[in-house]
């Protein structure tokens, strides 16, 4: 009875958290709009509340800022739960999918359907960017399993992975990309929310909400991987089917961000062990954790990223990595303190 | 005919481990595997768990083969303890041993009070239940092992697998774990290395020769001064204590008669 309320306690509390993020997130900005005009415009749109607001703040709030906010929450939870989910299928600290080359074969597919047009009009953005995704990371088990069974080989052969897929990237966009589509690539790949609209919400709400909802699912199998692979098989673990579904739900959310936001680096990799240090190891409460501290951080580092340089955006993908390489150096070395 | 091999054949890419092994394991018994290194038995313990499948051949749980059970159903009446399973991740002692109960959990079953008290069960069982809330890096070697015999435990299974259990434990842990492991009453398959532990704990023993399965019985009837030379390249000589236990006393190498042994080998 008490483990029911605390939990129930504790996701209203992620709840509130989560929404309090939002809220700050469309307030906060080159212009500063108070806090109440924001909720008055949610209460306009949502309920035809009927405030009388100035319809230039209630556009910047609606259309820009809050459609960003809800995608970059999307991003953050959906890199955070497939870092948490490859670095417990993977038994490796350092697993997440941009060092895994996930990002990197994402935006390739991304790109070889916008610019090249492959897939002749069957394919969208966001297939081809999943399509990408999933063959970089084929590649690299492929490669790290040629390379032997260390720890490190999943890791150099991700590493390679991206090189190869970034340079396949810039080969797409040098060759067949005019001048203004190369400047517009170029910056999406370093991460950016800046086009974000209400259309990009219904890809990136639905994509997240699904991994978390499979992720949470499997939230006692990752468990079982405490142990490794045959440790999980013994314990009734049916591995290999576990293991397509749970890569395959990281690489659709890593996909459908990139497809919406170009790559971002540091969150799949440092959020999973900021929430394993603050709520334990257990999945079923790891996995909801990282993606709210992920949907959190994002939301900030997007603020940040918009008021940090008067005038400019920095694009997000520079924040989460000033933040977050510092953060990571920080937990390797707690690491080796307790090992 | 509980759990049974039939002419299981294992190879790892080209190099054959397993030729053909056939063995019935019987309700209730202690079955010991010896065999010197690289003979097959991490390989013969991995397929008897259902691990892994053999190329060719079946095993047999109850009649039925195991490839054709849920990887859950085998894991309720079948628990195996790996060699040395490590983490790196930070659990507690109690929550290794939690892990046991993942066969019977799913999102219409969860975690109830009865697998608390199993868990707790376990854990006295094996003796660990004052270090339940120690981090898994502040336990011994020793400790580690037995958590993960409470592991296995807490899946309340009919048979327990254990690849070389006792690796790397000193001796005092070696001989209360293999105590331990037989005071449970249930069926046991391990996978053994020390010849008087086999002879000490075992009802019967199997014994792997380059995957072959060369001998098959009691420790008296399969323990013989020509099959311990000729299999592991030792002389020895072997006491019999009463009805059925033997123990084995190891002559080493250089000493008067191996010289001239090894020139023929």
């Amino acid at each position: 009875m008490s483990r029911s309320f605390s939990s129930i306690g504790r996701a209203g509390a992620a709840l509130l958290l989560l929404v309090a993020a939002l809220w700050m997130g469309a307030a906060v900005g080159e212009t500063s709009i108070p806090l109440e005009v924001v909720a008055r415009t949610v209460a306009n749109r949502l309920w035809g509340a009927g405030y009388p607001l100035d319809p230039i703040d209630e556009g910047i709030v609606w259309n820009y800022r809050l459609s960003r906010a809800v995608v970059a929450a999307c991003c953050g939870a959906a890199l955070a739960l497939s870092g948490a989910v490859l670095q417990a299928l993977l038994r490796n600290p350092l697993a997440d999918p941009y060092i895994l080359g996930i990002s990197a074969g994402a935006s390739t597919g991304a790109v070889g359907v916008a610019i090249l047009g492959l897939g002749s009009g069957l394919l969208t953005l966001p297939a081809g960017a999943f399509l990408g995704a999933v063959l970089a990371f084929a590649l690299v088990s492929l490669l790290a399993a040629k390379a032997g069974r260390g720890r490190s080989a999943i890791i150099l052969a991700g590493v390679a992975g991206s090189q190869l897929f970034n340079a396949l990237t810039s080969f797409i966009v040098t060759k067949a990309a005019n001048a203004e589509q190369a400047r517009g690539i170029m910056f999406w790949l370093l991460g950016n929310l800046s086009g974000i609209r209400w259309p990009d919400v219904s890809l990136a709400l639905p994509a997240a909400v699904l991994g978390l909802g499979v992720c949470l699912w499997h939230a006692r199998a990752l468990d079982a991987f405490t142990f490794g692979a045959d440790s999980a098989a013994s314990l009734g673990i049916p591995v290999r089917r576990t293991y397509v579904v749970l890569v395959g739900a990281s690489a659709m959310m890593t996909a459908a961000m990139v497809s919406i936001v170009g790559s971002i680096g540091f969150v799949g990799l440092v959020i999973p062990h900021a929430a394993r240090m603050l709520v334990g190891v257990r999945h079923g409460v790891l996995l909801p954790a990282a993606a709210l501290i992920g949907a959190v951080f994002m939301i900030v580092a997007d603020v940040l990223s918009r008021i940090l340089i008067a005038g400019q955006v920095l694009p997000i993908g520079v924040i989460t990595a000033l933040i977050g390489a510092p953060a990571f150096a920080f937990l390797l070395g707690q690491r080796r303190a307790q090992a | 005919m509980m759990l049974s091999a039939r002419h299981v054949s294992w190879s790892a890419g080209a190099v054959p481990i397993l030729r053909e092994v056939s063995v019935d394991v019987r309700r209730g018994e202690f079955l010991g595997v010896i065999g010197p290194n690289g003979s097959g038995k991490t390989s013969l313990m991995a397929l008897l768990a259902g691990i892994r499948s053999p190329k060719t051949g079946e095993i047999l749980l109850d009649g039925v083969p195991i490839a054709r059970l849920s990887r859950r159903e085998v894991a309720r009446r079948l628990a195996f303890v790996e060699q040395q399973a490590e983490t790196t991740e930070r659990i507690t002692a109690r929550q290794a041993v939690e892990l046991g109960r993942t066969p019977y959990l799913g999102a219409l079953s969860p975690w109830s009070a009865a697998d608390d008290a199993i868990v707790d069960a376990a854990l006295e069982n094996v003796g660990m239940r004052h270090l339940a809330d120690r981090g898994w890096h502040a336990l011994s070697g020793g400790e580690r092992q037995r958590l993960h015999i409470a592991r296995a435990l807490a899946q309340e299974p009919e048979i327990l697998l254990l690849d070389e259990p006792t690796n790397h434990l000193d001796i005092a842990h070696q001989l209360g774990l293999l105590d331990l492991v037989r005071r449970q009453g249930l069926t046991v398959v391990a996978a053994l290395h020390d010849l008087n532990h086999a002879a000490m704990f075992c009802d019967r023993i199997a014994i792997l020769e380059k995957g072959r399965l060369i001998a098959l019985g009691t420790p008296r009837e399969v323990l013989t001064v020509e099959r311990i030379r000729e299999v592991f390249r030792v002389d020895v000589a072997i006491d019999h204590h009463g009805a059925g236990e033997c123990s084995i006393r190891y002559h080493a190498p250089g000493k008067a008669g191996a010289a001239t042994r090894l020139k023929v080998v």
